[in-house]
């Protein structure tokens, strides 16, 4: 009975929001929204799409905005300027990074954007803390409005460099990217259009901190972002189904587990055994299961969160920035926990002739450093991969279509995307299971290393003989 | 120019990491098929060789990523 209410409710709602599109924004609706949009996306698709976007503006206001986007894209794409042509080149590589950054919006197919809160911070103006949906974000996650210097170009957000710019909110006509040259590198320069004068905006802070010319940027950005967001909701999910699983066990310790249980007791036991034990042996290996147990849970919930198509796809453990603090961690736990033998064999490695060991300490020292960052990169490089392959093949449908020029094209690309993506997605979730436990059983064997005994110190001399 | 160079590099990358994950794959199943009894420690053994041959594949193909 509760389950064909359920349905009923999820139809009714889709009817409401079909007969008054501007409700689509308001959070109330959103959750069966979401619902919804899996049953029959594909139909309502287009009428949606152009739903979100308008907010009182007009058709003239549209076209403005259109070609205002125009120039960009024909300079992100590769070198091909679409001079002429009504429609600007499909950028496939520009696309896929777009979709794989974080944002501060959390799009659901381009047609549900639930606003996140922006924290911000910015030395002269002060703290400022509002929801997303101030910038009222529209196609590619570009807000139509400005508020408070602040705008959000491609799901990030921006601040304007001119101080001539003073208004609270203003409307945002479009964006434009020129490429200028800095100290001999080029630099990417955004500029936002408000009511026909281009606005510069500040640099974006890039992962290198500015040294190789991107710039920093004025102003801090604590937001909680799309992938904060997918952060913390898998961690409630981890939380509520160990401690389900923890419960079921105290209720009845003697029957056989069952459900999510037994999933969970599948892994854990995998980890503890495969993973835990031979490594870092049988006496120790209770003190460091905890760290082993989050890494893998963790990471393997956000690759599968991931996966999940229609969902937003976010790209949280393919981000360099989360990876790198997950191997932080690591390498802390790893070296503080390091005894005497671990050093010697880094700094002083015993058994071998002392030219041999000046080598040696240099090449340890190195890999000291190689050994996370190769952590950090393994786990953000496979995941961004197949999330860019994935999008790479839905691309194939634009390419073949010529951006929508082409029905028949966009035909062809979509029977090619769809058998193409789908075998990715299945590659895909085997990715997800191997680089948690590759992660895992990477830092079983460094935390191993780290605290072995000096047992095998005669087996040094003897090999040395 | 170099973005070319660069991709010619990652190319060259992924050639040598797919010889060394190759050599590892093989090996290890050469050795399940002599020592059955053995193939769980084998197959860990050998994911974890994959993944050391794989970061240095990554560095590589990261660098390429950050030279323009």
């Amino acid at each position: 009975m509760s389950f064909s209410f359920f349905w009923r409710k999820i139809l009714l709602t889709f009817a409401h929001v079909l007969q008054d599109p501007s409700k689509i924004m308001s959070q109330k609706h959103i959750f069966h929204f979401i619902f919804a949009l899996f049953i029959a996306f594909s139909a309502a698709a287009q009428d949606h799409g152009q739903a979100t976007e308008s907010h009182g503006t007009d058709t003239t206001m549209h076209a403005q905005a259109h070609t205002a986007d125009q120039p960009m894209h024909a300079e992100e794409g590769a070198g091909h300027e679409a001079e002429g042509h009504g429609h600007a080149e499909y950028d496939p590589a520009g696309t896929a990074i777009h979709h794989i950054s974080d944002a501060n919006v959390y799009s659901i197919l381009d047609f549900v954007r639930i606003p996140l809160p922006m924290i911000l911070y910015a030395p002269e103006t002060g703290w400022d803390v509002f929801l997303s949906n101030k910038f009222h974000p529209g196609h590619h996650e570009d807000g139509h409005m400005a508020y408070k210097k602040y705008v959000m170009h491609h799901g990030s957000v921006f601040r304007i460099a001119d101080p001539a710019y003073t208004a609270e909110e203003a409307e945002v006509e479009g964006f434009t990217h020129k490429v200028e040259e800095k100290e001999g590198k080029p630099v990417d320069v955004y500029f936002a259009t408000i009511g026909g004068t281009e606005y510069r905006l500040h640099p974006r802070t890039t992962l290198d901190g500015g040294v190789l010319g991107g710039g920093i940027t004025p102003f801090f950005d604590y937001s909680i972002t799309k992938n904060v967001l997918s952060m913390i909701l898998v961690a409630l999910l981890l939380g509520f189904f160990f401690i389900k699983a923890a419960k079921a066990y105290k209720a009845n310790p003697d029957k056989s587990p069952k459900g999510v249980q037994n999933v969970l007791e599948t892994m854990f036991l995998y980890i503890r055994d495969e993973v835990a034990i031979p490594f870092i042996g049988k006496e120790k290996y209770m003190k460091y299961l905890p760290l082993l147990m989050s890494i893998f849970f963790f990471v393997l919930g956000l690759n599968l969160f991931g996966q999940v198509p229609f969902l937003g796809s976010v790209n949280v453990t393919g981000n360099l920035s989360v990876t790198m603090i997950i191997a932080l961690v690591v390498f802390v736990i790893v070296n503080i926990n390091g005894n005497k033998h671990y050093w010697q064999h880094i700094f002083w490695m015993p058994g071998v002739p002392v030219p041999v060991k000046i080598l040696l300490a240099g090449v340890e020292f190195m890999s000291l450093f190689i050994k996370p960052l190769t952590l950090m990169l393994r786990l953000a490089g496979n995941i961004s991969a197949g999330h860019i392959a994935i999008l790479s093949f839905i691309g194939l449908i634009f390419i073949f279509g010529k951006s929508g020029e082409s029905m028949s094209g966009g035909a062809i690309g979509t029977a090619m995307a769809i058998p193409l993506t789908l075998f990715m997605m299945a590659i895909e979730l085997i990715v997800a299971f191997v680089q948690a436990f590759v992660f895992t059983i990477l830092t079983a064997s460094y935390i191993g290393a780290a605290i072995e005994d000096a047992h095998h110190g005669d087996d040094h001399a003897h090999a040395h003989h | 120019m170099t973005g070319t160079l660069a991709a010619v590099g990652a190319g060259l990358a992924v050639i040598g990491a797919g010889i060394g994950i190759g050599q590892v794959g093989g090996k290890a199943m050469e050795a399940i098929a002599r020592q059955p009894e053995a193939s769980g420690d084998i197959r860990s053994g050998m994911i974890l060789m994959a993944a050391f041959v794989e970061g240095a594949a990554l560095i590589a193909i990261l660098l390429s990523i950050f030279v323009k």
